[in-house]
This record gives structure tokens, C-alpha cells and sequence, in this order.
């Protein structure tokens, strides 16, 4: 079956070949298609999934619709999130999928029911795979190893938050143009970001945006520099791997990115922990003046949600060089190739029809 | 109980406390040792069971003075029955049991009601007292009377004794009752949200790490005022010994108290100089326990600790729970594994054979040393007189435990599958026999 696209219009066929994803067969003993780790992904597989996003991105909305027309996914979040719950309902909904929310605040959860049996529950209701965001660092692992579901971890506790990492990493690339947004698997290898600096700034500790892409980028030949204070960046963040160091000084950090990227104080895990705002914003703040002496080309991310006038301010935000709006865009795009990707690893698909 | 005499023919005995370590019978008489002689010198006794214990160890049976037996209150997690039956598969002759049961034993009456026969425990119970009321950490329970009831030391295990002033007067009441204070030394200000050692692993992890100040702190405070109470007043001498000790600092802490002549004892856990904080994994919650697997240099630092003498006794922290309490979010999962029947396995595979112990001394840990802390007398020993609490193993084999097959009630191992040296063949407390493989 030819793969290859002809027109602008993407068949159902063509769209479904196109976007079947290499899945791993090495680093994970867990459910085919979850994504629970960015350690998990093999080179090949990260940019496969980039190279589905753009296909996905680019098919006619009427086809994507038909994608996984009827299959379910549900969307267990156990802490609240804007941008990630929306994302991934949204991409689910553009491919057919039918979703399902579920809360802490509004189900069985507020009763004292466990991670385990929620799981086993959605699974006996015919979720064929579920997006977890939990507060519990690793819940992703227990959720996936008790439900033998495809589970994408869209954000656990202190740990890892892949999608995200993923969706930074597409930023990057389109930004700094290094590879037509991955048409080809061929195109991510461990030079793609080589000569790229990275510049991870504030609450490093409680950051699980920082560890995905501290432990994703280097892989793909980029430097990470983490940024901030003692108290939210230890000295540990440099065993995350290979690539990454630490430097305390934000001007001299800035001065060396090319991608400088902003992380809030994580108030809410602070865990008794006593910050002196007023001097953390003096030091570490993102500031158009700062930008402008020392990184006048860097590309500016910021996961979100952003806390204006304390790590950056509304002009940087909102200015020129700030990605976060494309952030948010290219999270729908890789979302929605990682919803394929867990759907096609499990089983009975519309796809699998398509491609017979 | 009027008992046959038991006769245990041909097998290698190894006795610490008499520095024996070759072929001998062994002749057990109304629950105590009768003879140790030369094979073949104690060949007629009449109407004795007679064991053949060629090519097996004979030593005395092991004690754990560390273990959790849940009852009362917790029997779906075990209970003294089926903690002592697994003590027993493992060649445990001896137990002690720590407070932190519902109700807390602080109480005569319930010490006593763990002591009962009607709790069927198959090996001896040597009970542990709160050191405070409901372990609560504000006031003293009665020593005296835990002590005639039983308990042979007092801790609130789990609950460190944080304030200064109610730790000075258990280290003072405990000295003038006999007893020793068990401290779980963990200073609980730093480890609030803590699951496991702090370091790059738990960074990598986005977990909250337990540091080797939480239990430095609490040891060396204790030391301290060991020191104070001793320069008060010569005439009291407190024994404190630290439990599951896991860390180069605190056990620095212990050796220099020893050298200025305080009564300072500690034990640690198989699981700390067998495994890493790196082996937690994907999250492994049977590989969660408090306090928590250490780095590489710590855990090296237990196996020298206990090469060169400066740690009294390996104890299990046997530590039973429930599936549903380790099946969920690392975070929220209980602490502490099962401990009972890899103790010798795991000790034999480290020490011995790794670090090349003399199993005099593997033994020595595992029986007398630990009967020694909390003064058992007559235990861990296989002289004329001593309990006639032994235990029968095959040194050379190897042997795959599966956690399926345990006796204990809860199977919450990280040494599920692991193959281990040295297969328990036979237990035998107070001349009976009560494990037979």
C-alpha cells in the first residue's frame, strides 16, 4: 500500500499508513504505546512520532475524523491542568476518539478509590488507553503495569512530563529550523540539535518539564544548562545524564542559549521551603532588558502555566521572540501522534482495518 | 513439656560462643542443650529421636531482634503465628517484636497477651515495650512492669524519639529497669514527604529524598546525651542501641562512642548492604522501605561495618504488609519488606561468600551477637545448658526463594526469585521441631 502523499488530501488509507509509529521493542517493559518515560523513546521513535505529528497536523480535519473513529480514551487527572487536559482531548477528538474525563474532584476518587482499581475500572468501561496526570511521581508505571493498558503520562508529580518534552522539542525545530518539521523518521539522530543550547531556568527541583527535557535534548545533541537557585536545583540534576550542567548565574546562562526556557516557582510543592521572591525575581527573572543584552536571538518557552512579573515578564511573554503560543500548538500535533500511537500498539483499530 | 531427647549425629557444628566449628552430636534434653560431643561419643541414648545430619550445619538457632508481628491489630498482615512460622522456615528460633501494633504495646497486659499460647507463635517472642505511652513521644511507660511482663527493651520504633528531654529520661528509667532503648533513629522535621534516599536517583525519580542527616542527627543526639547522663551520674549506664542502622555517618557516630566506652549497640538490615537506592527502579514500592536503600558508598560502608566488627547484629526489620498497601503510588505505599526467610540466604551470599566471612562469624551475627543486645541468655549459644533452639542447614546449596511460597502472611520482597546459598533443613525451638523442609 503506497504511503506516499499525491495530493494535499490525505486518504484515510494514506493517513493511517502514514502514520503507523515505530514502537519500541527495547527500553520498556510496559504496555506497547505507553509513553511514561522519555527514556523509554529510542531516537527512531521520537522522531517517528514527530514525523506522525506532522502528518496528522497536515491531513484534511475530515479524514484525521475518521482516524480512530470509536476508539476510547480516557482522561484521568488527578491535578488540575489547562493546556495538557485540553490538548490532549482536543487531539483525541480531531482523530474520532471518544473521551471520557475523569477527576479527583468529581468521581470515585474523592472516595478513596486507588489508582489500581480507577485503572481497572475505565479498562472493564472500555478505555483502550489512558492519559494519566497525577501528583505521584512514577503513577504512570503503576497504572500501566496493573491495567496492561497503553497509558501516556501527561505529568507526574516531581518526575517526568514526556508529551511535553516532545512538543518543546518540535518547537525547537520549527524555530530554529534545523529540520523541515520531521517528515522523516531519518531526520531526529543524535546530531539533529548538536551545537544547540538549551537554557532550563528556576524551579528545576520541582520540574518535571525539566527532567523530560534534560534527559531528551542532550540525546539528540543539545547542551542543558540548568539555571537557579540552591534550594530548587541541586547538585543531583546533573546526574540526569550526559549534557547537562549547571550554571547559577543566569546572565552568563542566557548569554549561551539558544533556547531559553522558563519554569514557575512550583508554589504548591514547595513543601515548607522559604523563598525570597523578591530576590529570586531579581536574579532569575526574564526580563526584556536581559533578553535583549544577553540572548537578543533565543528562542523563549515556557511550559505554563506562567506567573507574569516573577519568572518573566509580559513583554518577553508576549514579544517577539517568545514560542509559548507555538508551544501550545505543537502539543495538539504531538498529541495527537502519540494517541495514535498508543491506540495502534492496542490492538482491534479502525486503522488496522484501514491498512488490510 | 516432657519431651524425647534428640539426637543430632554427624554434622558440622558451628558455635560461636564456644568457638566450634567441626563435626559433633548434639544431645537435646528437656528443652535444653545436654552434650556436645565428638560424632559417635553420645551413640547410646536411650528412646532418642535420632537426626542425621550429615553434610549440614549445625548452629544455634538464629535470632532476629528486629521484626514486626502486627498482632495486635494489623492480623491481616500477619500475625504472631504466621510471623513465627515464617522466622521458623527461615532458622529463626527467636524473635523480637517491635510495639507498633493497635494498640501500641505499652501495656503489662499487652505484652503479656502477645506472649500467650493461644497467639501460637512456634518460635520464642521476645517482646519490645513502647518507650512512651502510645508511642506518642511525651510519657514514659512503666519499665518495670513491661520488663516483668516480658519485653526485653523498649522503643518506639517508627516514632523516633524526637525531644531531648523525653529521650534523656527513657535512656535514665531504661538503665535503672535493665532494659535497653531501641532507637529507630530518623529525624521525621526532615522526612515529612520523604519515600526514599535522597541523591541523584530520587532526583531522577521526582522523589523526595530521605537524607543520611535524618538518621545521623537522631544518633548523634542520642550520644550526646548518653554522654551528659554518664558524666551526670557514673552510677547510670544506658544502652542504647540503634536499629536498622543505614548509613556511613550514623555508624561513625556509633564507633566513636564505642572507643570512649559508651554502651552503644546497632544492627542493620540485610536489605542495607545488599541492595542499592538505584535498584528502586521503575518505582518498585517492595523496594520501599524507611530507612530507605542507600548509595553505593553506604552500602559498602554496612559490609565493612560488619567485617571489621563495628556493627553487633544483622536484624531483618521483617516488615510484613498487605498486596493493596504496596500496589499503589510509590509515594503512598506502606514501608518495609519482609525480611524473615532471606536473612540467612541473603547474609551467606554477601558476607560469606562475596566477602569471604568465616561462617562462624555469619552465624555469630544471625544468633549470639543479636541475643546478646537484648541480654537472651542462653540463646544464639549450643553449650551444655543453652536452649536446645537449633538450626539444620545445607551450607552449599542454592535454592530459588519464591515469595508465593512464604510463610508469612504478606509476600512484600524485593527477593522474589532470587537464588541464595544456604537452604534451611530443619529448625528446632525448645527441642521441638517446628521447620522441617
Amino acid at each position: 500500500m503506497a504511503g506516499k502523499k499525491t495530493s494535499t488530501r490525505v486518504s484515510r488509507q494514506a493517513a493511517a499508513s502514514q502514520t503507523s509509529i515505530p514502537i519500541s521493542q527495547t527500553a520498556s517493559p510496559y504496555p506497547a504505546g505507553s509513553l511514561l518515560s522519555v527514556a523509554h523513546l529510542s531516537l527512531e521513535e521520537v522522531g517517528g512520532i514527530l514525523a506522525a505529528a506532522s502528518e496528522l497536523e497536515a491531513a484534511a480535519p475530515k479524514d484525521r475524523a475518521t482516524l480512530l473513529e470509536g476508539r476510547k480514551v480516557a482522561l484521568l487527572f488527578y491535578e488540575s491542568s489547562t493546556r495538557t487536559r485540553t490538548s490532549f482531548e482536543l487531539a483525541a477528538k480531531s482523530l474520532g476518539v471518544v473521551t471520557t474525563l475523569v477527576s479527583d474532584k468529581s468521581s470515585s476518587i474523592e472516595k478513596g478509590e486507588s489508582l489500581k482499581d480507577t485503572g481497572i475500572t475505565l479498562r472493564a468501561l472500555g478505555a483502550e488507553c489512558i492519559v494519566l496526570r497525577h501528583l505521584s511521581s512514577g503513577s504512570p508505571y503503576l497504572l500501566a503495569k496493573e491495567t496492561g493498558l497503553p497509558v501516556l503520562n501527561a505529568g507526574d508529580g516531581m518526575h517526568e512530563h514526556p508529551s511535553q518534552a516532545l512538543l518543546d522539542l518540535r518547537t525547537m525545530l520549527a524555530r530554529l529550523r534545523l529540520a523541515p518539521v520531521a517528515k522523516s523518521t531519518a531526520t531526529i539522530s543524535k546530531a539533529t540539535l548538536r551545537g544547540v543550547t538549551v537554557v532550563i531556568t528556576g524551579d528545576i527541583l520541582h520540574s518535571r518539564v525539566a527532567r523530560s527535557n534534560a534527559m531528551l535534548l542532550p540525546r539528540l545533541g543539545a547542551k542543558v544548562v540548568l539555571c537557579g537557585p540552591r534550594e530548587l536545583l541541586p547538585e543531583d540534576a546533573l546526574k540526569l545524564g550526559p549534557g547537562v550542567s549547571i550554571e547559577r548565574d543566569f546572565d552568563k546562562a542566557l548569554a549561551r542559549a539558544d533556547v531559553a526556557m522558563m519554569l514557575r516557582i512550583q508554589k504548591e510543592r514547595l513543601a515548607g521551603l522559604q523563598l525570597d521572591l523578591a530576590a529570586y525575581t531579581e536574579q532569575y527573572q526574564l526580563h526584556a532588558e536581559r533578553l535583549a543584552i544577553y540572548a537578543p536571538n533565543a528562542a523563549v518557552l515556557h511550559p505554563g502555566p506562567m506567573n507574569r512579573g516573577l519568572e518573566i515578564t509580559s513583554e518577553v511573554a508576549d514579544g517577539p521572540q517568545s514560542m509559548i503560543e507555538e508551544q501550545v500548538r505543537h502539543g495538539v500535533a504531538v498529541r495527537m501522534a502519540l494517541l495514535v500511537r498508543a491506540l495502534q500498539a492496542n490492538g482491534q483499530s479502525g486503522t488496522r482495518e484501514a491498512r488490510a | 513439656m516432657s519431651t524425647r531427647p534428640m539426637l543430632i549425629r554427624g554434622g558440622r557444628l558451628v558455635d560461636p560462643a564456644a568457638g566450634t566449628d567441626g563435626l559433633r552430636d548434639l544431645l537435646l534434653r528437656d528443652g535444653a542443650v545436654a552434650a556436645v560431643e565428638q560424632p559417635g561419643q553420645l551413640a547410646a541414648v536411650a528412646n532418642a529421636t535420632v537426626i542425621d545430619a550429615a553434610g549440614l550445619v549445625v548452629a544455634p538457632g538464629l535470632v532476629d531482634i528486629h521484626v514486626h508481628l502486627r498482632e495486635p491489630g494489623q492480623g491481616y498482615k500477619e500475625t504472631i503465628a504466621t510471623g513465627t512460622a515464617a522466622a521458623a522456615a527461615g532458622g529463626f528460633t527467636s524473635v523480637s517484636c517491635m510495639p507498633n501494633t493497635i494498640p501500641v504495646n505499652d501495656t503489662p497486659e499487652i505484652t503479656r497477651w502477645m506472649l500467650a499460647p493461644e497467639r501460637r507463635a512456634v518460635v520464642n517472642v521476645f517482646p519490645i515495650g513502647a518507650a512512651t505511652a502510645g508511642s506518642m513521644g511525651e510519657a514514659l511507660t512503666d519499665y518495670d512492669a513491661l520488663r516483668d511482663a516480658g519485653a526485653v527493651g523498649v522503643s518506639d520504633d517508627g516514632k523516633p524519639i524526637l525531644g531531648d528531654e523525653i529521650m534523656r529520661q527513657t535512656l535514665i528509667a531504661a538503665a535503672k529497669a535493665g532494659l535497653p532503648v531501641i532507637q529507630h533513629a530518623e529525624d521525621t522535621r526532615l522526612t515529612g514527604g520523604c519515600s526514599m534516599s535522597a541523591g541523584p536517583v530520587a532526583f531522577k525519580l521526582g522523589l523526595r529524598g530521605y537524607t543520611v542527616e535524618a538518621e545521623g542527627r537522631i544518633v548523634e543526639r542520642d550520644l550526646r546525651l548518653m554522654r551528659e547522663i554518664v558524666k551526670a551520674d557514673k552510677g547510670v549506664r544506658p544502652h542504647l542501641h540503634v536499629a536498622h542502622l543505614s548509613t556511613a555517618r550514623a555508624l561513625e557516630a556509633v564507633k566513636q562512642a564505642r572507643k570512649e566506652g559508651l554502651h552503644v549497640t546497632c544492627e542493620v538490615a540485610p536489605h542495607h548492604f545488599t541492595l542499592t537506592d538505584e535498584s528502586v527502579g521503575d518505582y518498585d514500592t517492595h523496594r520501599k522501605m524507611y530507612p530507605p536503600l542507600r548509595d553505593e558508598m553506604n552500602r559498602e560502608a554496612m559490609i565493612a561495618g560488619l567485617l571489621e566488627g563495628h556493627i553487633d547484629a544483622i536484624a531483618t526489620d521483617h516488615a510484613p504488609h498487605a498486596a493493596h498497601e504496596k500496589q499503589v503510588e510509590f509515594e503512598r505505599a506502606a514501608n518495609g519488606i519482609t525480611g524473615l526467610e532471606t536473612a540467612l540466604g541473603l547474609t551467606l551470599r554477601l558476607l560469606h561468600k562475596k566477602h569471604g566471612m568465616k561462617l562462624e562469624r555469619v552465624i555469630e551475627l544471625l544468633s549470639l551477637a543479636p541475643a546478646k543486645v537484648l541480654s537472651l541468655h542462653g540463646r544464639g549459644a549450643l553449650s551444655a545448658g543453652a536452649a536446645a533452639d537449633v538450626l539444620l542447614f545445607e551450607p552449599g546449596a542454592e535454592w530459588i526463594f519464591h515469595a508465593s511460597e512464604s510463610r508469612s502472611k504478606s509476600k512484600n520482597t524485593p527477593f522474589d526469585g532470587w537464588s541464595l546459598p544456604g537452604r534451611v533443613a530443619m529448625t528446632i525451638r525448645n527441642g521441638q521441631i517446628v521447620y522441617k523442609r
